[in-house]
């Protein structure tokens, strides 16, 4: 059984996920919508930067940089923007899905507060294109905030407009990348942008100062701004504040999307808990797991007792990324999950770097052929070798060979699964087949 | 009486009102051109052109970059199996494998009556629900071989034609309304609150 003390303020972000309609004004309203909004109009925009700032509201995208020193960099302007970026495709997260469908006011209201605090006028939420009932829920919800009078002209009479659009995304992973955001969000082809010059907070949207947000991190806002960023800094541990959606899927009894306090759970608690992911599937022992989202290095079952904040996760070489926790047991074949994360890199990878769009193919290739048996000894040299060449020193966090982090995030599981699986690499080439099939 | 809808094209000229720049409505005016033809057909690929401003073989460029996007003519229900970690995780690719045989089609093929489209597709977002299934981007599962039997069957009759609209995300999104804050109204605005501001800045400096 459980022995967390589950904070009191809790759930903050996912409050109204198993509310009915949530997504409907009226339930909104009267589960206390809108209430931050009207706070934030009352003070000062620097005032409301402010308690983000003191929240120490780290970014829920996956690099996890906090959200009021964002917001900070941007640079003065005469026209600036403000992205919300929903393009959520990291595989295993799906968090910004659950808030999309089930609590749009929350993001709406958390875009007009950053808004407000940043001086901005047009703000866009970039909704990743596969999400048509995310898409039809957030367009509605737009159109009553309009009525409502939360969005547009003249907001609740304080002299602050913004207009908002809800803009689609077309399937591609790598527009989840901020600089790639902004490239689909101009009507062209998804390639990131390199930096510098191109720091959205400098160069971003239309060439002007652009502040690129997760749909989490703003969703966060109206809480904070009603409670009181203290009162978010209050929980949490370290640098990591606040509460945070984990995302739990693969052989765990109840997957699901649990909000926990910062560094008060441990992965333990997570997937063993019956409040959380209620143990393994088929009761099977856990072979290992993933942290945070397929770009970040592997965990076996001696990391199982690390608390949920950056800090620990990075300490021991991995990343909490986008907070999705993947679980494996025993059942599981390392060489074929290794494998076909690497074949998701190399249909995802946009083609605009060499060590990325030949390398992403050549892993996949190898790591197929020692999967169906048919890989050579060589082959875990040669592997480990590609992956070195997109990220020098497979050191972690890794060496940077290309414009953005797709390339370097694909040698993680990889270098992880040699590292702690290698004997059955050694089983499936000497056998030659998976030694997992039945 | 061009190839696009007159309901389209009253959508497409909120959506190039509302962008800075008119060309960011490409992709939106992708997905509607989808919506009516199943496919982004060359007509329609001239038609935005031109209504965005580029050349015919830009919007064909962008769009190519793009999963969502059909260059050929699809089935009327595109079915969309993940494969990705999660889904692997829960029995993705037995479902696959069942899904070519029940079908009668290999991934990336369409059926011979027309009806289903079979993709192998990379994370949806779905893994609370996995093996998870897109038709027409509409989420369904966890489904195992009987659950996705019993889909198709009921895709085939009809039965679930009001949850699974035919093609393009944007059908059912309906903004009929431009930008609310007229430049004018914003520049007023932003110099109240920037002389606001640097009230409030003298002050503070004053009192320290």
């Amino acid at each position: 059984m459980s022995d967390i003390i589950v904070n009191k303020n809790l759930p903050i972000v996912s409050k109204r996920l198993d509310i009915k309609e949530a997504y409907k004004l009226e339930t909104y309203l009267s589960t206390g919508g809108y209430e931050g909004l009207k706070k934030a109009l009352q003070m000062n925009p620097e005032d409301v930067a402010d308690e983000v700032m003191k929240a120490s509201l780290l970014g829920r995208g996956g690099a996890g940089f906090p959200a009021g020193r964002k917001w900070s960099m941007l640079k003065p302007a005469r026209v600036k923007y403000l992205v919300i970026n929903g393009d959520e495709s990291e595989p295993a997260t799906f968090k910004d899905h659950d808030l999309i469908e089930r609590d749009p006011h929350q993001i709406i209201e958390g875009v007009v507060v950053a808004s407000y605090a940043l001086g901005v006028n047009q703000a866009f939420i970039f909704c990743r294109g596969e999400f048509a009932l995310g898409l039809e829920r957030l367009q509605a919800a737009l159109n009553e905030a309009y009525d409502y009078g939360a969005v547009g002209a003249d907001i609740f009479g304080s002299g602050f407009s913004v207009d908002i659009v809800v803009h689609p995304g077309a399937g591609a992973y790598i527009c989840g990348e901020e600089t790639s955001l902004l490239q689909s969000l101009e009507g062209k082809r998804g390639y990131p942008r390199i930096k510098p010059p191109y720091f959205p907070a400098v160069m971003g949207l239309y060439n002007q100062p652009t502040v690129v947000n997760n749909i989490e991190t703003v969703s966060n806002l109206p809480w904070i701004v009603l409670n009181g960023g203290d009162a978010f800094a209050a929980m949490g541990q370290d640098s990591s504040a606040g509460s945070r959606i984990f995302a739990l899927s693969g052989q765990v009894k109840r997957p699901g999307n649990y909000e926990v306090e910062m560094g008060k759970v441990t992965f333990r608690n997570l997937i063993f808990d019956e409040s959380y992911g209620g143990g393994i599937l088929d009761d099977l022992a856990l072979k290992a797991f993933i942290p945070g989202g397929v770009s970040a290095p592997w965990f076996g079952p001696e990391h199982l007792d690390l608390p949920l904040t950056q800090e620990a996760i990075a300490n021991k070489g991995s990343m909490l990324g986008s907070g999705s926790v993947v679980v494996f047991n025993e059942s599981t074949c390392p060489v074929k999950a290794a494998w076909r994360i690497s074949k998701f890199f190399y249909r995802e990878s946009c083609g605009q770097c060499t060590p990325c769009r030949e390398g992403s193919g050549w892993i996949e290739k190898i790591m197929h052929r020692i999967e169906t048996g048919n890989g050579r000894m060589e082959d875990i040299d040669l592997v480990l070798d590609v992956c070195d060449n997109i990220a020098p020193g497979l050191s972690w966090p890794p060496k940077q060979t290309t414009i953005c982090v797709l390339g370097p995030s694909i040698p993680s599981s990889i270098v992880s699964a040699v590292n702690m699986f290698k004997q059955d690499f050694i089983d499936h080439i000497e056998k030659g087949k998976c030694t997992f099939d039945k | 009486m061009g190839h696009l809808s007159e309901e389209i094209i009253n959508k497409a000229n909120i959506l190039l009102e509302i962008y800075p720049n008119k060309r960011s409505a490409l992709i939106p005016l992708c997905h509607l051109a989808q919506g009516q033809d199943g496919y982004l057909t060359p007509e329609a690929i001239v038609e935005i052109a031109d209504l965005v401003g580029v050349t015919p073989a830009e919007v064909r460029g962008t769009a190519s970059f793009y999963d969502m996007f059909h260059l050929e003519p699809v089935g009327k229900h595109v079915v969309a199996m993940c494969t990705n970690i999660a889904c692997m995780l829960r029995g993705a690719d037995e479902l696959l494998e069942h899904a070519q045989e029940s079908l009668d089609v290999g991934i990336g093929g369409t059926t011979q009556d027309g009806q289903f489209t079979l993709e192998e597709a990379e994370c949806l977002a779905g893994c609370n629900n996995a093996p998870c299934v897109q038709v027409n981007h509409r989420f369904f599962g966890p489904l195992d071989n009987e659950g996705f039997d019993r889909l198709v069957e009921d895709l085939r009759s009809g039965k679930l034609k009001d949850e699974v609209p035919e093609h393009g995300v944007l059908n059912r999104v309906d903004r009929n309304y431009g930008l609310k804050a007229t430049p004018d109204q914003v520049q007023a605005e932003r110099d109240v609150m920037e002389s606001a501001k640097k009230e409030r800045l003298a002050k503070k400096s004053e009192a320290n």
